[in-house]
């Protein structure tokens, strides 16, 4: 089996697995910040701080064998669904052992063996991609879902309603999940649209449709698991919505000073990696000096990683010219 | 005269028109509280209040559509793109909608709207991000389409196509934002006008956007004595300016930012093929981009997009042969 299918089998797996994949999550983000300032890392990048539930959640209830089509807040998903941590930081630094060999970007990752579609930067540009790998599942007979990974403002978008509506009426097996982290770009989710729980959106697609605490895993595990099942055995889409917080700005230029005072605070005392310290404590999978020792292993390791990409080589100028089509 | 970034030369242009005409008004993603992902609405709101600034949902087609509708009613609303890309979701409103309502009115109805949008390569933003895509606009009569090139153009041209009574595109290279330009606020130029940036004799360089800098570099280190001009508007461009120029130097290079493949520069080299043919001492030519999506590293997206150097190499070897240069990726064998 190849590294990348071990450690998604670890999260489907193992709780403390997945556990310690958020850390990684966590510390990889939290290394990016230094990384700008370092003048290693170019463009933009958009942090899933405050999100790695949900990451963690769909890698352990979706097989490698169904496909994800997620945005350019795709670290977090990543790195649960299976991919290193060295072909992740290496594509987002450019460097020839990035997922996509350095011409994709922090917002482009991709590993087909994991079912990771390339990331779009398109807000809502996924949505029909994934209904479309659910059709193709449909047209083959095979029982794989497609599933799409989207913000809250993505549900102001055309794709959004017309994938949903072309899921609805032709039964896809296919999971929207929306992740509503309160915040599309600068602006709170309030100012830009007239619900608060943007599920019932799908109710118009007379789709299922709930929301999870996508703070807490194994809650959003559970939602997670109730739609692919439904996919899975002909019952259609489902929309979920799993309700986050973004614990950073929009992206690496934005310091979020338009949040309201105390709302950041408010939502860290839910803070996702807390919540799941406390629950595998209380069942006895962990200890504090466990998880003292998680942290400090995590913090090397992804210092690990990013001499590695450091060291590694940046792309040919030839290699610009190649995939553009089959030849 | 006055000094300021390109992106405060936008500020300005909307403001002046803002405080000219209280029917213009400004809507976009982030554009009011924000100020504009790059600032380019910095004070609008809190000078022209939320009726005439206005913030949007990630919506472009809703908003660009309702800027279609305002327009033919008496608004002059100027929508904010926040990179070129996402108007690929609204594209129908602006080239099938806006473009055609004079025509299909028998000349009653116009759509006096302006599409603003950032465009181009160089900052790492990957290849859903980085494009100009001034070329998705070119085969389409009944729009204007302009690319600015420095500060001045983008206070006078951006005053221009919001005065202007049909819809207008206009594109603002990203890696501007920041550089400062002299601005003079009483200058016009016309939209339809190239502007002549350098005069010389031995070949015409037609350019716009960021390479009009780049041009003005190559120009530099090549020693060529090139006569620069900046297009500015795509379309309808300035045959008159462009034909004279050629006619006295008799070369012409056309630098772009986009791919080889479908650029508005292959019209000006056949235009200019056609109507000066046997007055020319060199096969008119381009230099442009290759066709591949713009790559993210940063040593790849540097030498994908014309270079000083490069241009100042084919520049140098058109007037010393008079054959057309090969690009880069040519004498590299590539592709
Ligand atoms: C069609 C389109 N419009 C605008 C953008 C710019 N943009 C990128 S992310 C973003 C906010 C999206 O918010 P949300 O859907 O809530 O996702 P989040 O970023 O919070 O994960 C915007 C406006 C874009 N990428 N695509
Ligand atoms: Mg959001």
């Amino acid at each position: 089996m190849s590294l990348q299918l071990e450690r998604r089998k670890a999260v489907q797996t193992d709780e403390v697995a997945g556990y310690e994949r958020m850390l990684e999550i966590r510390e990889f983000e939290n290394q990016i910040n230094g990384l700008f300032a370092a003048g290693l890392i170019r463009g933009t990048t958009h942090l899933c701080l405050g999100q790695e539930a949900l990451d963690i959640a769909l890698a352990a209830e979706l097989r490698p064998t169904d496909t994800v089509m997620a945005t350019y807040r795709g670290h977090g998903v990543a790195l649960a669904l299976g991919l290193t941590p060295e072909s992740v930081l290496g594509e987002i630094m450019g460097k020839t052992i990035g997922c996509c060999g350095g011409v994709g970007g922090s917002m482009h990752l991709a590993d087909m063996t994991l079912g990771l579609l390339p990331t779009s930067a398109i807000v809502g540009g996924g949505i029909p991609i994934a209904a479309g790998a659910g059709l193709a599942y449909q047209l083959l007979g095979q029982d794989n879902v497609g599933v799409a990974v989207f913000g809250d403002g993505a549900t102001n978008i055309g794709a959004f309603h017309e994938g949903l509506n072309l899921a609805a009426i032709w039964n896809l097996p296919v999971i929207f999940v929306c992740d509503n982290n309160v915040y599309g770009e600068y602006s709170r989710i309030d100012k830009t649209t007239p619900l608060e729980d943007l599920h019932v959106r799908a109710e118009s697609y007379k789709m299922a449709h709930y929301a999870v605490d996508g703070m807490d895993v194994l809650a959003t595990r559970k939602g997670i698991k109730e739609a692919v099942d439904r996919a899975r055995s002909g019952g259609g889409p489902t929309l979920i919505e799993a309700k986050t917080y973004r614990f950073a700005g929009h992206s690496r230029a934005d310091k979020a000073l338009y949040r309201p005072e105390g709302e950041l605070e408010k939502w860290m005392e839910r803070d996702p990696i807390k919540l799941t310290e406390e629950n595998l404590t209380k069942r006895g999978l962990l200890d504090s000096a466990k998880i003292e020792k998680m942290r400090a292993d995590m913090v090397k390791t992804i210092e690990g990683v990013v001499a590695t990409c450091q060291a590694a080589p940046d792309p040919t100028v030839a290699s610009m010219f190649e995939n553009v089509f089959t030849k | 005269m006055a000094a300021m970034q390109f992106r405060q030369a936008i500020v300005n242009a909307l403001a002046d028109e803002m405080r000219t005409d209280p029917t213009v008004m400004l809507f976009g993603e982030d554009v009011a509280e924000a100020e504009g992902p790059f600032k380019t609405s910095e004070g609008l709101l809190a000078e022209f209040g939320p009726v005439r600034v206005r913030d949007t949902p990630i919506s472009e087609m809703g908003f660009t559509g309702a800027a279609v509708g305002a327009a033919i009613l008496g608004a002059k609303p100027v929508v904010e793109i926040m990179f070129i890309e996402f108007l690929g979701v609204a594209l129908d409103q602006v080239v099938t909608e806006a473009a055609k309502m004079r025509y299909l009115s028998n000349g009653k109805l116009s759509v006096p709207m302006v599409v603003r949008a950032s465009c181009g390569s160089g900052l790492g933003f990957g290849s859903q991000h980085s494009q100009t895509l001034e070329n998705w606009f070119t085969a389409t009569p009944g729009l204007k389409l302009i690319m600015l090139s420095d500060a001045q153009a983008a206070y006078s041209l951006t005053r221009a196509a919001i005065q202007d009574p049909d819809p207008v595109v206009i594109l603002e290279p990203r890696i501007l934002y920041a550089k400062r330009g002299e601005v003079d606020k009483n200058l016009k130029i016309e939209i339809g006008k190239a502007r002549v940036m350098r005069e010389g004799s031995e070949i015409t360089i037609v350019s716009s956007g960021q390479m009009v800098d780049v041009c003005k570099s190559a120009i530099e280190e090549s020693g060529v004595n090139a006569e620069l001009i900046d297009l500015a508007t795509i379309i309808p461009w300035d045959r008159q300016t462009v034909l004279k120029s050629v006619k006295k130097t008799g070369r012409l290079v056309v630098v772009e930012e986009a791919p080889l493949s479908g650029g508005w520069g292959s019209e000006i080299v056949a235009t200019v093929a056609s109507s000066l043919f046997g007055e020319l001492k060199a096969a008119p030519f381009r230099i442009t981009s290759p066709d591949i999506p713009v790559p993210y590293s940063g040593p790849l997206e540097t030498r994908y997009i014309p270079t000083k150097e490069d241009v100042a190499r084919q520049l140098k070897e058109v007037i010393a042969t008079g054959k057309t240069p090969k690009t880069w990726w040519e004498m590299e064998g590539l592709k």
